[in-house]
């Protein structure tokens, strides 16, 4: 895991929209008197979606305040899960699972596809529309290899898979989320093999 | 349930909830541990895995510091397993540090235990934590030395937690966490900003547990603050000189100065500390310190508006002998004495010295000059809260310690900021609402101790007494009162039932401005609690109506028989070190020591018998009407000891015209105060590090303070001192000791009955009363009725009465004065300690933002602030604790006295100023 830390530039301020602030109280209301604190997570996660997909410094002073928590609190959250970016990313965010499962199904070549279009890991691409980090299980093994992109998983990769994904989101062909293979879902890769008698 | 298991061989029984590893220690074998803290507060973590045992039938090791023991095991703390497990740990923790030699501290807590596990040979691995391979840079983000008195080496650190554990759930401010995770996880503060820049507030918790030094006092550093260059020579067990908390300390001497302070196991604290305790040693060892008597020079006449540094003292003063100077101090006072008798001398004594100089004090006021005129600055503080708990309940004393905090189900705190002014109490009050325990906060300020609260209440300045009644009527109109407890024990139910009659909070909600479901509320939750508790401060007392605000919440207490049971009680938190105790022996004008009436003719006949003299039959004099009687011409002779009425009376600029007018003026002090500016002869004294003697704190606790230095120069002990001069002015005094002194004072007082000097030398901290030689005094008292002539406790109702001076065109905004975390009082102390006047250096006015907005000003600008008794020039703070329309200045900064401003109007009874409210005006400077 890379070193993580509050980038460097800052913007001035950040507040959320108006409607992700009704979401947020929402959010709070959603737990008892004096739990408030528990929604912190679902708040930085939509301060991210809000800004660019990462945290800058402001927001998470903003979500600290608007549940009255101590700053230390928000910070540990902000700077323990990887999946709250403390730098600028791409606006395609990748976060490609190598845990083993992954790892054995082909992984290590879909690095090689991201070193390759985009760069080193953590970099963001010249153009700003890529960006990767390697991290812990996604919890897909089942269609592994897999990558998360912003919100969606993008499923049973391979390298050339990938990198014609990677190439439409660059030229703005449509993709669809989950398998890129003709596999539903988490069926098996080779069609139905149990249920095979009912009738449809 | 107790149970049985084997540890090394031997039967052993654990209590019910110990670890493995305190029954281990009970019995005498020394597990090493690190991340464990074998002190209250602190609970177990198992993160470290210092402390492994072996346990029969079990395939791992485990962390005796977390283990509890079960009936039948058996564990080994010892053997080769054991043995090489611990070294492999400390050996991989040791990989991730600077060598002992170049790490911040190699006395830390780490090479100690290391030392006990056993690792003899440096680590054969390099970690990958920056600082492993040996130095790093200190301009690397791992060093941090942007705090005055805190240096940060992360280099050092082994994330055991302990930090965070200080920060959060002992002293719980919550600005150190864990930030990362894995390999990369360290302490940071609040957004990974530097220390000093955080918003740590210094209580330096952190400091005294971190087991490798890489958070460390920089008193003990060299100049890059990254290595520990300081080795005490001498450990003395001491009190804070403070407030009125009474931590414990041990303080750390080398070369005859004071290189660092520990918490120590007080009853008060628990082994905490504050910044004030535990950083703000240094002014004692301040270069201005008075090192020789001065006498006033012929050619250099006294004026009210002299302003005087310690470098330019001989243009007003010279130096002289002490033979000399008491002399001349002594024969000033006695030729006015002779001419004009006793009725024009007067005596300020202090509550920041010890009991044994405040009955000293008072004594020779009362037996050499025959007069009651002495009092001190209790006057200023809980003279009406006083006032009326001795006519509630016939106790000017705490009814329960703050501790009693763990014990409550409801805590109201009205009128003080105890993260500020009694930080170690307040922590217990933080800690007690984290489990649960209600926690009502009703200020004019906001603090930080409302985000804590479950009822944080901000109300309009001056108008408690409205605020207060209403809740008592919600409380006797719902019936929530204690009918049983009120029959046994109170007296005056219905007159204060048909006197809130009138106060419904919907009547009152424009008064105080907090809506009249929050009252109800407030008033249920307060009544119908098992255990409810009030703690209050200035905001109650420095009113012109402080006595009946005080009176209210003894109401509050009596009516729903929240007194006199552990968890309840009355508790008016003591400011100084010493005011209980001065209060005690005497320092006061209507009393003499134990509050016994000077009016009353057989108290009087015994002080008579025992001092030898006709004493004075009547009242003196309270620190106000001192000074206004020095303008009258009625007192012309005064002997200030330690006291600082220049920067701490009300109306700054007439007290110090009434001291400019004095014809001798004797001022005892360590410092060349504002005060002292106007002396005739001024004796150089010994400060708290240097002297022995007893105090006692806000708790009843009486506790001993042990000198740790030799006084500076030619200073002498203020006992001394006060003996010295009783004898020139012809009393046959002669003691030989402070304990000689201690002896005759608790013969004339009740309440320290079973309590002699041994005891307290050897018990460290007495509670009073206590009911035999060998028993613990009493923390919670009132169990069984009141010490009032029928028992009972009296209830007083209390009329709405404005504030003296309300706001109006010309002073459109409301003043309120005070204190704040880094500064003691007037500042006499703390602005001459390095530590804390870094922290903050500058006079300022604190403004609510939207204020300065709509107001045209900019922060961090320079302002004036005026009223009608004069003006000061300070920089204006934004601070959105002060609500909109009010200012507030701490009176500590002698470049800007807020003093200068205030309102010297008195509340009838207690006699206190108003410090707390007076109508100002601001504009640009």
């Amino acid at each position: 895991m890379s070193v993580r830390r509050l980038d460097p530039a800052q913007p001035a301020s950040f507040e959320f929209s108006s409607e992700n602030l009704d979401w947020a109280k929402q959010q709070i209301a959603k737990y008892p008197e004096g739990r408030q604190w528990a929604a912190v997570i679902p708040l930085l996660w939509r301060a991210q979606e809000q800004h660019d997909y990462w945290l800058p410094e402001p927001a998470i002073r903003y979500v600290a305040e608007l549940l009255d928590m101590p700053y230390i609190r928000v910070y540990e959250v902000a700077t323990f899960y990887t999946m709250f970016n403390l730098s600028p990313v791409g606006k395609y965010h990748i976060q490609l699972c190598g845990t083993t499962p992954c790892m054995l199904r082909g992984a290590e070549g879909l690095k090689a596809v991201c070193e390759k279009v985009i760069g080193p890991v953590g970099t963001t691409s010249m153009d700003g529309l890529f960006s990767w980090v390697e991290v812990e299980c996604l919890g897909a093994c089942v269609n592994a290899p897999m990558v998360q992109i912003n919100n969606d998983y993008f499923e049973d990769l391979s390298p050339d898979i990938f990198e014609s994904l990677l190439e439409k989101l660059r030229t703005g062909v449509g993709v669809k989320p989950g398998p890129q293979t003709n596999r539903q879902y988490s069926a098996p890769a080779s069609g139905p093999r149990t249920l095979t008698t009912l009738d449809r | 349930m107790t149970v049985r298991f084997k540890l090394d061989g031997q039967e052993v029984t654990a209590k019910p909830g110990e670890t493995i590893w305190q029954v281990a220690q009970r019995e005498g074998t020394q597990i090493p541990h690190l991340c464990w803290l074998d002190q209250p507060g602190y609970r177990a973590d198992g993160n470290c895995r210092a402390c492994m045992v072996e346990i029969e039938g079990e395939r791992t090791l485990a962390a005796s510091c977390i283990r509890h023991p079960a009936d039948g095991m058996t564990v080994k703390s010892a053997g080769p397993r054991v043995e090489a497990s611990r070294k492999m740990v400390f050996e991989l923790l040791a990989a991730d540090m600077p060598a002992r030699e170049t790490g911040p501290d190699p006395e830390a807590t780490f090479w100690k235990q290391a030392d006990l596990a056993g690792l003899d040979h440096a680590p054969r691995y390099t970690g990958s934590r920056p600082g492993a391979n040996g130095s790093i840079p200190a301009d690397s983000i791992f060093r941090d030395a942007s705090h005055p008195s805190i240096a940060v080496n992360l280099d050092a650190c082994i994330a055991c937690g302990l930090c965070e554990r200080a920060c959060r759930e002992v002293q719980v401010n919550d600005v150190i966490g864990m930030g990362f995770r894995g390999h990369h996880a360290r302490p940071v503060f609040d957004f990974e900003d530097p220390m000093g820049h955080s918003t740590c507030v210094a209580c330096g918790e952190c400091v005294q547990v971190c087991p490798t030094g890489a958070l460390f006092e920089k008193t003990l550093m060299n100049g890059e603050a990254t290595q520990r260059t300081i080795h005490a020579d001498k450990s003395v067990d001491s009190v804070c000189p403070f407030c009125g908390v009474g931590c414990q300390t041990t303080v750390q001497v080398k070369d005859n100065r004071i290189v660092q302070v520990d918490g120590r196991h007080g009853p008060a604290n628990r082994g905490k500390l504050c910044v004030k305790g535990r950083f703000g040693f240094d002014y004692v060892m301040h270069p201005d310190r008075l090192t020789k008597p001065l006498i006033r020079r012929d050619d250099a006449p006294k004026s009210s508006g002299m302003k005087l540094d310690f470098v330019d003292r001989l243009s007003v003063f010279r130096e002289a002998t002490w033979e000399e100077a008491l002399d001349c101090a002594a024969s000033g006072l006695k030729q006015i004495f002779d001419r004009d008798g006793g009725a024009a001398m007067a005596g300020f004594g202090s509550a920041k010295g010890t009991n044994e100089e405040a009955y000293l004090f008072q004594k020779l006021i009362r037996q050499g000059f025959g007069t009651n005129n002495v009092d001190h600055c209790t006057r200023l503080c809980h003279a009406s809260s006083v006032a009326a708990l001795m006519e509630g309940v016939g106790s000017g004393a705490v009814s329960a310690p703050f501790t009693a905090a763990d014990d409550a189900d409801c805590i109201m705190i009205i009128g003080a900021r105890p993260e500020q002014n009694h930080p170690v109490a307040a922590t217990y009050f933080k800690q007690a609402a984290k489990r649960g325990t209600k926690l009502i906060v009703m200020d004019p300020r906001r603090q930080e101790l409302m985000r804590h609260a479950s009822h944080p209440v901000v109300f309009k300045p001056g108008t408690d007494v409205a605020l207060l009644n209403a809740m008592l009527n919600v409380i006797i109109s719902e019936n929530l009162h204690d009918e049983q407890y009120i029959q046994a024990n109170v007296s005056g139910f219905h007159a204060l039932s048909e006197k809130v009659k009138d106060f419904t909070p919907e009547a009152m909600e424009p008064v105080y401005g907090v809506s009249a479901d929050t009252i109800r509320d407030l008033a249920r939750t307060f009544a119908r609690a098992e255990r409810s508790i009030i703690f209050w401060g200035m905001g109650i007392s420095q009113h012109v109506h402080g006595t009946d605000n005080s009176r209210c919440l003894i109401a509050l207490a009596l009516v729903t028989g929240h007194v006199g049971r552990p968890g309840t009680g009355l508790h008016p938190l003591r400011g100084q070190n010493n005011v209980q105790g001065a209060s005690d022996a005497g320092l006061i004008p209507m009393v003499f020591p134990d509050y016994q009436p000077v009016e009353d003719p057989d108290i009087r006949a015994r002080y008579e018998d025992a001092w030898g003299r006709p004493l004075d039959p009547r009242k003196g004099l309270t620190v106000v009407e001192i000074v206004n009687a020095i303008h009258y011409g009625q007192i012309r002779g005064m002997y200030i000891l330690g006291e600082n009425p220049a920067m701490s009376d009300p109306d700054q600029s007439h007290a110090r015209a009434a001291l400019a007018k004095l014809e001798h003026l004797v001022v005892q002090d360590i410092f060349l105060t504002e005060t002292a500016w106007h002396a005739d002869v001024i004796l150089p004294a010994s400060s708290q590090a240097e002297k022995l003697g007893t105090y006692t704190n806000s708790n009843r606790q009486v506790q001993i303070g042990r000198p740790a230095l030799t006084p500076p120069g030619e200073a002498r002990q203020d006992w001394e001192l006060i003996v010295e001069l009783a004898r020139r002015i012809g009393l046959d005094w002669s003691y030989k000791d402070v304990p000689d002194v201690y002896a005759e004072m608790s013969a004339l007082m009740p309440s320290l009955n079973h309590i002699g000097w041994d005891r307290i030398e050897r018990e460290g901290s007495v509670t009073y009363p206590a009911g035999a030689d060998d028993r613990p005094g009493s923390e919670i008292i009132f169990y069984d009725g009141f010490p009032t002539s029928d028992g009972r406790g009296k209830l007083v109702p209390a009329d709405l009465l404005p504030p003296d001076e309300l706001p109006d065109e010309d002073y459109p905004l409301v003043l309120t004065t005070g204190r704040m975390l880094e500064h003691w009082h007037t500042g006499a102390m703390t602005r001459r300690s390095i530590a804390l006047n870094a922290q903050e250096p500058k006079a300022v006015v604190s403004m609510h933002p939207k204020d300065i907005g709509r107001m045209g000003f900019s922060r961090g600008q320079m302002v004036k602030v005026e009223t009608r008794r004069g003006g000061i020039t300070l920089t204006l703070r934004a601070d959105r604790d002060v609500t909109q329309g009010m200012l507030f200045i701490p009176f500590c900064y002698g470049e800007a006295p807020a003093n200068i401003l205030t309102n010297p109007q008195l509340d009838p009874f207690g006699k206190i100023p108003e410090f707390k409210f007076c109508a100002a005006r601001i504009v640009s400077a």
